[in-house]
């Protein structure tokens, strides 16, 4: 059993780690308010500065057809489309639309699972943003039988 | 502080999935409590997950993300003995990072 210096000594060591890799910078974490406040598809478009988006069948969205409980809905958004930054999910009639942003990387592959909240019965967008800019997106009617934001 | 998060990393194929369940009120900021004041935002804002040490993913989430929300994403490259370590931040300025090591 390691003793407990041991352990924060690892703990301290892991930090130290991925603060030198020099690659969180603060502007990673400024929150992106603009897209996060917007309350309707245009209007997260417009905040990630991308165009409004094109259906596509390169990009998929699975989800409950019925949500029993609009506090926990499960989703999976992925894409085929190579290029990939960004996968968002939105949710129409949510009071903020954005639900997600998933940041694509060489390391993972652009398939993301996550549980959101749904106020009430609404279409379900994923969208994926390439590097042109371009925007593409799949969507799903979701019915909420218990809406999720405790209104 | 938070509970620590569950994380489960399973090796299949040349990747690494990866199962996330982390412990967070996500609270909206649309709820009244009984005295009908709104129960201010608390919720997750940044989550990021490093493999072998190296950032692989960075996402920003919304309030409208479930309650303990679940995560789930697929490393690849990743095999069995690699660590995964996940770290989230919320809009009060807490953060919380858990490590995980790739079973096979």
């Amino acid at each position: 059993m390691q003793s407990r210096r041991a352990i924060l000594q690892h703990s301290t060591a892991v930090a130290g780690l991925l603060a030198a890799t020099g690659l969180f910078p603060r502007e990673a974490f400024a929150w992106n308010a603009a897209a996060f406040d917007g309350k309707t598809i245009a209007d997260v478009m417009k905040a990630f500065g991308s165009s409004a988006p094109a259906e596509s069948k390169a990009v998929t969205l699975t989800a409950p057809d019925i949500a029993e409980n609009g506090a926990v809905v499960p989703f999976v958004l992925a894409t085929t489309l190579p290029n990939v930054k960004q996968l968002l999910l939105l949710v129409e009639k949510n009071p903020n639309t954005l639900v997600a942003k998933f940041d694509v990387s060489d390391a993972v592959e652009p398939n993301f699972s996550t549980r959101a909240k749904m106020g009430q019965s609404s279409d379900v967008y994923a969208v994926a943003i390439t590097s042109d800019g371009k925007a593409h997106f799949a969507k799903k009617e979701v019915k909420v039988t218990l809406g999720g934001c405790g209104g | 502080m938070a509970d620590p998060m569950r994380i489960r990393a399973q090796a299949a194929g040349g990747n690494a999935t990866v199962r996330v369940l982390m412990n967070h009120e996500m609270e909206t900021g649309q709820r009244k409590d009984a005295a009908g004041k709104t129960i201010p935002a608390w919720h997750i804002t940044d989550v990021t997950a490093s493999h072998n040490g190296k950032p692989v993913l960075s996402a920003e989430w919304g309030p409208a993300v479930a309650k303990n929300p679940f995560l789930q994403f697929t490393v690849k490259g990743a095999k069995a003995g690699d660590k995964i370590a996940v770290t989230w931040k919320d809009n009060r300025g807490e953060t919380r990072t858990d490590e995980a090591v790739v079973a096979a």
